[in-house]
């Protein structure tokens, strides 16, 4: 095994960022969700060259790093649209009825929740609760939390954005 | 730092507080803030900054965590800083409404604006939230100076890790992660096992879909979670804690770590705290969105690096946890009740609630319901109070069906168990369980198969996938449920429905997949006639369902389901 | 005289029965000659309590045992065959038949396999459940080796031979739950990783998933019980 670390993948600065997550952690095994975390943040998103570059620093075997990646659903390997727009599928949300909301996202996005539109401007995605129950029905355009939402005004936030292309 | 620097510290805190004439306390916690609240607490501070001189009066604006009604927010507090308790409750704050606010300081309180709300607040005690709404969570002094860490340093001073230990057991209290495990119990296994090296997890995850009690503990008085957490350490032998939050809280996780700042600042985590050899810190671990990974051992397994997989008990953590040492795990409310048990004594713990669920609870009352928010009541209190009650009732004119608690391994309660006094086994008695404290009302308009299904299908997408009942087991009961919805499902499809949640309830390997089944069991148990309409009549009363709802003055006479 | 402290005197179906510390009921029970079906228990491999076949009832004790975990103790009662122990394990064989798409008469383990034989041995006769059939990828992409997703049921033997005997970890599971799958490093074609080529994962395979290029049926037999003697070789080295 190859145990010196891996080169950068690229000059791009942000592998810097992701590398001080690993040296934080002494390059520890354990270390590989913080900073498949920071990836996320970093990047949007984690792709193959990412998840290579992460396990081999790590000596984490790739198909452990891979089953990692996919477990949870925080992590997407794809990048998402410019915006996104996040509706909460808790129960608070659901007996609120977020589920119409979502009806009424994926008839004017004509996408299926978890998919971005072919244009790449709007990504919609679900939640599972993200605390603002006393809210209900939540949703997240892009990081803003709207609460109390009536399925106009989302669809309003979407015209805005689709305007906006 | 000793006892007599922490009440200097303490005193001049309130000093400080006390050297305003009045305050303006604004929600800045997630539900208000999602309203501006930070903008209007702005605008706030301006507007008295620049009443001060006129008035001659000096008014402090604080940012504070959550004051329980999110639904009413922005919620702001204000009145004489010498008395909070009789300060004036505002709801629905605008910035158009500051200036008035800020001139009725000393005189009669904005009428348009009280929040008249004693209904909501009567019979609740505060413990886990009795700091929340009244200190700025984000300065350690104003903790220090409702009586913070006092404990911990009564702990370290003049208590042994046996009696400190003593005293939770003694106190009653119970975990509040939902299967109410005796802390004291488990603080003793952990403290018994041998190991060089102990550690003591505090369980941030709050996976139940529809809860936000830790949320809101984390983000308003995190100092609190803590000093839980440094306290259990001393007791169990552990110089090492980890806080796993999950990611979806980003406002939690930024307080957390600058609390955490502080308290090493401050000298009550790193070495030698309180001058004593007793050696503590704390990390925080982001979760990355998996429900599992509130499963103690998936918990661990997710610490390490590693897919958030359970894996069978025995050995438990206490024994052989995280990195194969023994652990100690708790969930953010259990840890925020330990410094005020140790402060003020077992006995006067002990003396709330039932005789088996000692001490408060708190509560996320949400769904179908008049005032929305966190509560914290003493355990023996009815159902039937905390909903009609503090809870306002259903709104709309509509009627009450069913109060969900538990979460996804919990179940729906009916009408006719409305006066049941809340305790851990009253619940699972009527087929629910306590879980972490979210409560959601549902009135006639949702269809009570419709709603197990949707918890099916949140087990069916959270299930690891390691074991087979669980993983396969949710997928096809899940199918089930929505041929029952689609109203093309038949008896023996509802028949094997039932084998099944025997089946998953009895293999699975963790708590997902053995209570997944729950909430097809309770409405099975309260609703079975809905089912019954779904499958004889393709009848959804609640006109949820896709199969429609024929209204039942179609159907002939004979039909119409009892 | 002495009595050695580390040995645990328990019942297993009304047989008086000894193991030492350390030892699962599983290990005490199959040296008893007292059968209990398992898929993902291996000798030579870690335990992971994930095919619920082994579990058993402990008495006074509602909830149920995976004996390939569950640790003797001393005055422990065991059972291993009830009826309901007997419907829990034909239901949960249902459940792997039903989940991707196992029809034994076109399986190139038909006859060699440890899902169809653990199926006759516990009596099933029909599946109850409709069959999920997942439309999945067969990947022949290796020089020698074929792997159908169709025939996983996920036991993780493949994963832990190459990771704990081989030392290769090359395969590993992605996603989770019912989405749950078998990958070769960053899930490329078997044939394009960083596979030794060594076969153990083939001959460890309890089904038809992993297999050999032009072998098919009774020219199949696999050889999963190397691995005792393999790992005794190494602790004697
Ligand atoms: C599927 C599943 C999810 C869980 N989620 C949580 C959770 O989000 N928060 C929590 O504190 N406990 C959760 N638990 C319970 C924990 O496993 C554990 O019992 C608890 O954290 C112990 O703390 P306590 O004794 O203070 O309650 C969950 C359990 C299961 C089986
Ligand atoms: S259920 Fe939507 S925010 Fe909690
Ligand atoms: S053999 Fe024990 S669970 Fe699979």
């Amino acid at each position: 095994m190859n145990l010196a670390p891996p080169p950068l993948p690229s000059d791009d600065k942000r592998w810097k960022i992701v590398n001080g997550t690993m040296r934080r952690h002494g390059f520890a095994r354990h270390a590989l969700i913080e900073t498949l975390h920071t990836v996320q943040s970093s990047f949007g998103f984690l792709d193959d060259v990412a998840i290579r570059f992460v396990a081999q620093s790590l000596h984490v075997p790739l198909s452990q790093a891979f089953g990692v990646a996919t477990f949870y659903n925080h992590f997407s390997l794809k990048p998402a649209g410019k915006h996104t727009c996040t509706i909460c599928l808790g129960t608070a949300c659901y007996i609120k009825g977020a589920d119409r909301l979502m009806a009424e996202a994926e008839k004017r996005l004509k996408i299926k929740a978890g998919h971005t539109t072919p244009d790449g401007n709007i990504s919609l995605m679900t939640a599972r609760c993200v605390g603002a129950c006393g809210r209900a029905p939540v949703i997240l355009e892009d990081s803003e939390l709207l609460g109390l939402v009536e399925p106009g005004v989302m669809l309003e936030q979407l015209e805005r954005w689709a305007a906006h292309d | 730092m000793t006892s007599e620097e922490l009440l200097q510290i303490a005193e001049e805190a309130n000093a400080d507080r006390e050297a305003s004439d009045f305050e303006v306390n604004v929600c800045v916690a997630l539900g208000c803030l999602s309203q501006h609240s930070d903008k209007l607490k702005d605008t706030l501070t301006a507007e008295a900054a620049a009443a001060s001189p006129r008035t001659g009066k000096r008014c402090h604006v604080r940012g504070t965590g959550c004051m329980g009604l999110c639904a009413a927010g922005p919620l702001v507090r204000v009145g004489s800083a010498a008395d909070a308790g009789a300060q004036t409750l505002y709801a629905g704050v605008r910035e158009g409404d500051v200036k008035a606010l800020i001139e009725s300081l000393g005189g009669k309180p904005v009428e348009r604006l009280t929040a008249h709300l004693d209904q909501y607040f009567r019979g609740q005690i505060p413990i886990v939230l009795e700091n929340s709404g009244y200190i700025d969570p984000e300065k350690i002094d104003e903790y220090i100076g409702r009586d913070g860490y006092q404990a911990l340093i009564k702990a370290l001073t003049e208590m042994s890790p046996q009696t400190v230990i003593e005293q939770i057991s003694k106190s009653g209290l119970r975990g509040r992660g939902g299967g109410g495990y005796p802390t004291g119990l488990k603080w003793s296994t952990v403290a018994k096992a041998v190991g060089a090296q102990k550690y003591v997890i505090c369980n941030a995850d709050e996976g139940d879909p529809g809860a936000f009690m830790d949320r809101s503990v984390l983000e308003s008085d995190p100092q609190r979670v803590i000093e839980g957490m440094a306290i259990a350490g001393y007791a169990v032998g552990a110089s090492k804690g980890y806080i796993y939050v999950r990611a979806e809280y980003p406002l939690a996780v930024t307080r957390m770590t600058s609390s955490l700042r502080d308290a090493r600042r401050r000298g009550l985590l790193g070495n030698n705290i309180c001058g004593t050899t007793f050696a503590f810190d704390i990390e925080i671990r982001l979760g990355a969105g998996a429900f599992v990974c509130g499963e103690e051992t998936a918990l661990i397994a997710s610490i390490e690096g590693l897919r958030g997989q359970p894996r069978p008990r025995p050995p438990y953590p206490a024994v052989s946890g995280l990195w194969g040492s023994p652990t100690l795990i708790n969930n953010v409310e259990t840890f925020a009740n330990v410094a005020p048990i140790i402060r003020k004594g077992a006995e006067w713990y002990a003396s709330i609630g039932t005789e088996k669920s000692k001490g408060t609870k708190v509560f996320a009352l949400t769904g179908k319901i008049t005032n929305t928010g966190l509560v914290e009541i003493p355990m023996g209190m009815p159902l039937r109070e905390i909903i009609f009650g503090i809870g306002g009732g259903v709104p709309n004119g509509r009627k009450f069906k069913a109060v969900q608690t538990g979460g996804p391994s919990g179940g729906c309660i009916p009408e006719e168990h409305l006066d049941l006094p809340i305790s851990y086994e009253a619940l699972i008695d009527v087929g629910s369980m306590m879980g972490s404290g979210g409560m959601i009302v549902m009135d006639d308009t949702s269809c009570m198969v419709n709603v197990a299904r949707f918890f099916m299908e949140f087990c069916m997408t959270e299930s690891c996938g390691k074991c087979i009942p669980c993983r396969a087991g949710t997928a096809q009961m899940y199918q089930l449920l929505t041929k029952i919805c689609d109203g093309k499902a038949s008896h023996a499809d509802l028949d094997l429905l039932i084998d099944l949640c025997d089946v998953v309830k009895n293999t699975s390997l963790c708590g997902l997949g053995m209570t997944a089944p729950n909430p097809v069991l309770s409405t099975l148990r309260y609703f079975k006639h809905e089912y019954m309409e779904h499958i004889d009549h393709q009848h959804c009363r609640a006109g949820v369902c896709a199969c429609g709802s024929k209204p039942l003055s179609e159907l002939s006479q004979a039909e119409v389901p009892a | 005289m002495s009595a050695p402290v580390d040995v645990k005197t328990l019942v297993i179906d009304g047989v008086n029965v000894s193991g030492s510390a350390g030892q699962t009921v599983l290990e005490v029970a199959r040296e008893n000659n007292i059968s209990i079906p398992t898929l993902c228990h291996l000798d030579g491999l870690s335990e992971v309590g994930a095919c619920r076949m082994c579990l058993v009832e402990v008495k006074n004790s509602p909830k149920l045992f995976p004996s390939c975990v569950l640790k003797v103790e001393e005055g422990m009662e065991v059972t291993t065959a009830s009826d309901r122990l007997k419907h829990y394990r034909q239901t949960i064989l249902e459940l792997f038949f039903a989940e991707r798409n196992h029809i034994c008469s076109v399986c190139v383990a038909n006859g060699h396999c440890e899902l169809q034989s653990t199926a006759q041995s516990q009596g099933l006769t029909h599946v109850r459940l409709p069959y999920r059939n997942p439309k999945l990828d067969v990947d022949a992409s290796h020089e020698r080796f074929v792997l159908d997703h169709n025939r996983c049921i996920l036991c993780t033997r493949c994963v832990r031979v190459c990771a704990e005997i081989e030392g290769a970890h090359v395969w590993d599971i992605m996603g989770r739950g019912i989405d749950s799958m078998l990958i070769a490093d960053l899930h490329q074609p078997w044939g394009e990783s960083s596979c030794t080529r060594c076969g153990k994962c083939v001959q460890v395979c309890p089904t038809g998933a992993l297999s050999e290029k032009s072998k098919f049926g009774a020219e199949h037999p696999k050889h999963p019980e190397f691995l005792p003697y393999l790992n005794m070789m190494r602790e004697g080295q």
